[in-house]
């Protein structure tokens, strides 16, 4: 058995996420007594690639080729099959982020593997090889035993702490290419937003919902975030007004994040809002309704006007910084 | 153009959910059964774009992987407005035998664009949409925001971390759309209802297949602690608690 983690980049960066995923598969080598391999595609400098090693990845197969400038999902499924084949892979594992939906579907079939998505704990028992995943949004675990001789993997973002380990790791270089007709992708136009914190990579993240009764009230909101080096998000209400822009609406149907503190002001709680957020670590609920159902998800709560109380708050850091 | 769209039959979102048999399965008593939220949004998006005759889309068709009780779901479909609807007459197992399942309709009718959502509300996949396309061996894009058709050809927006892309593929392939395809559901209005009774469903039987993976058991998540309070007056005490108790901040 071994265990191959997909490691992305972004503009030949790790993040954290990248970090939590090699501590992850570093985990579930250890239990089965064997060794991690990182692959990572396209151009990364030697000393970013070295981090993975500080994780516990024993290699690090660092693949290049023209192919892989853009994500073309039949491409790059084609070379992580074939670095999967090359390494003798026995399980692969995936971030659950765009990427990984993009990819682990596709090399499940190619490889003909057994996947389990939204995994958020090292497997419960290797022989079945069975995991613990999200299901129905997050208010049902299931345990869910994978049956073929190669696994498939994706792990629920935030769910394993970080774990460094005395490590000297390999890197190996490999220029690859896979059958061109597969290109298929073509990039038209990108919009990107430079220098924000986004809200899928934040620690820290403050949201408001109805209860902020107006666009004009979200000022102390935005300052509270900015104070605590977090990103903003808000409820469907909010984002369906138009009050908020659609990519921070947190909630079953939007971003479903895990961020270590989750500030909801002036949001109820529904169930749709709940299945986005429920994996964070610390819920903080303030609600001039004490019988929001928020609260019952929350580890602190104010039963207050929103608009009174996240001024005090950026009071208190400021003064207390 | 021919549209497929993929749909899935789940529990209404506001379920409360329990178990049977010892938590090895769903207890389905008193559930209401809807359309996964995220096929319903696909849904609306192909019949935006079959009604503008400018994108050349001719027909919107729905098929779902399900026994004979799902009916009522897949005459939704149809009463918001679908042309016809194929089902695969099986008790779905996992992802990997409903694409299976899925790509061997596709292969039999053809079809331009095939959408599917994200995920489902049940059991929070994200793997359909993917795995036809690579049982097909065509093209996939995921995380779809937007369809849209520039002089008869499809260009989708696709979400990446802290933005957009748009981009083009080739048809025939397969989009895995997410929120902002289509602003809200679309409601069936009453002569849609009507229509449905008599739009066709074609019934297929399951070829091969065996899924790749089984839940053996379900939990609940650990409950969280009790809330604690802090006064609104002294809310600023809030920082102090997350500073040096949680340590969050």
């Amino acid at each position: 058995m071994s265990v191959l983690v997909y490691t992305e980049n972004w503009d030949g960066k790790f993040k954290k996420l990248s970090f939590e995923l090699v501590s992850y598969a570093t985990g579930l080598a250890k239990m089965a007594g064997t060794s991690v391999t990182a692959v990572s595609v396209g151009k990364v400098e030697e000393e970013e690639l070295k981090k993975l090693g500080t994780y516990g990845a024993g290699k690090i197969i660092n693949v290049t080729g023209s192919q892989f400038d853009i994500l073309d999902n039949q491409v790059y499924t084609s070379v992580l099959a074939d670095v999967a084949q090359q390494e003798n892979a026995s399980v692969i594992v995936f971030a659950n982020n765009n990427t990984g939906k993009a990819v682990a579907p596709r090399l499940s079939v190619k490889l003909r593997a057994g996947i389990g998505t939204g995994v958020s704990k090292l497997p419960l028992s290797l022989e079945p090889f069975t995991v613990y995943k999200r299901t129905f949004s997050g208010n049902a675990y299931a345990h869910l035993i994978i049956d073929t001789a190669v696994k498939i993997i994706t792990l629920a973002q935030n769910s394993f702490d970080l774990a460094e380990t005395e490590n000297k790791a390999v890197i190996e270089n490999r220029e690859m290419a896979v059958d061109g007709s597969l290109l298929k992708t073509a990039i038209k136009d990108v919009q990107k937003q430079a220098g924000k914190i986004l809200l899928m990579d934040a620690d820290i993240v403050v949201s408001g919902g109805r209860g902020m009764k107006s666009p004009d009230n979200w000022g102390p909101l935005v300052e509270l975030a900015s104070l605590l080096g977090g990103a903003t998000a808000c409820s469907r209400p909010v984002s369906d007004e138009g009050w908020r822009p659609h990519e921070e609406h947190t909630g079953q149907t939007g971003k479903i994040i895990a961020p270590n503190l989750y500030i909801a002001a002036g949001i109820s709680g529904a169930t749709q809002h709940l299945a986005g957020i429920s994996s964070s670590k610390y819920i903080v609920a303030i609600n001039t309704d004490k019988d929001a159902p928020i609260f019952e998800s929350a580890q602190y709560g104010i039963v207050g006007d929103a608009m009174k109380v996240l001024p005090k708050l950026v009071e208190a850091v400021k003064s207390k910084k | 153009m021919k549209i497929l769209v993929c749909i899935s039959n789940v529990p209404d979102t506001t379920t409360k959910i329990k178990f049977a048999e010892g938590n090895t399965s769903i207890d389905t008593t008193g559930i209401q059964w809807v359309i996964n939220p995220w096929d319903e949004l696909s849904l609306t998006r192909a019949l935006e774009l079959r009604d503008d005759a400018s994108t050349g889309v001719k027909s919107v068709t729905v098929v779902h992987v399900g026994p004979a009780s799902s009916e009522p779901t897949i005459r939704k479909a149809l009463a918001i407005g679908a042309d016809d609807a194929i089902r695969v007459n099986a008790e779905t197992s996992d992802a990997w035998f409903v694409a299976s399942q899925i790509a061997e309709v596709v292969k039999k009718e053809q079809f331009d664009i095939i959408m599917s959502g994200i995920e489902s509300s049940d059991y929070n996949g994200s793997m359909v949409g993917g795995m036809v396309a690579e049982f097909l061996g065509i093209p996939s894009v995921s995380a779809v925001s937007g369809i849209n058709f520039d002089n008869g050809q499809p260009v989708l927006t696709r979400e990446i971390d802290g933005g957009k892309e748009v981009v083009s593929v080739p048809v025939p392939f397969t989009a895995v759309v997410q929120k902002g395809i289509a602003k809200e559901p679309r409601i069936a209005a009453m002569r849609g209802i009507m229509m449905a009774r008599t739009k066709p469903v074609k019934l297929y039987e399951p070829v091969g297949g065996e899924p790749l993976t089984r839940i053996v058991e379900f939990e609940k998540p650990a409950p969280r602690a009790a809330c604690r309070y802090i006064d609104a007056e002294n809310a600023g005490d809030l920082i102090e608690i997350l500073r040096n108790e949680a340590k969050v901040i």
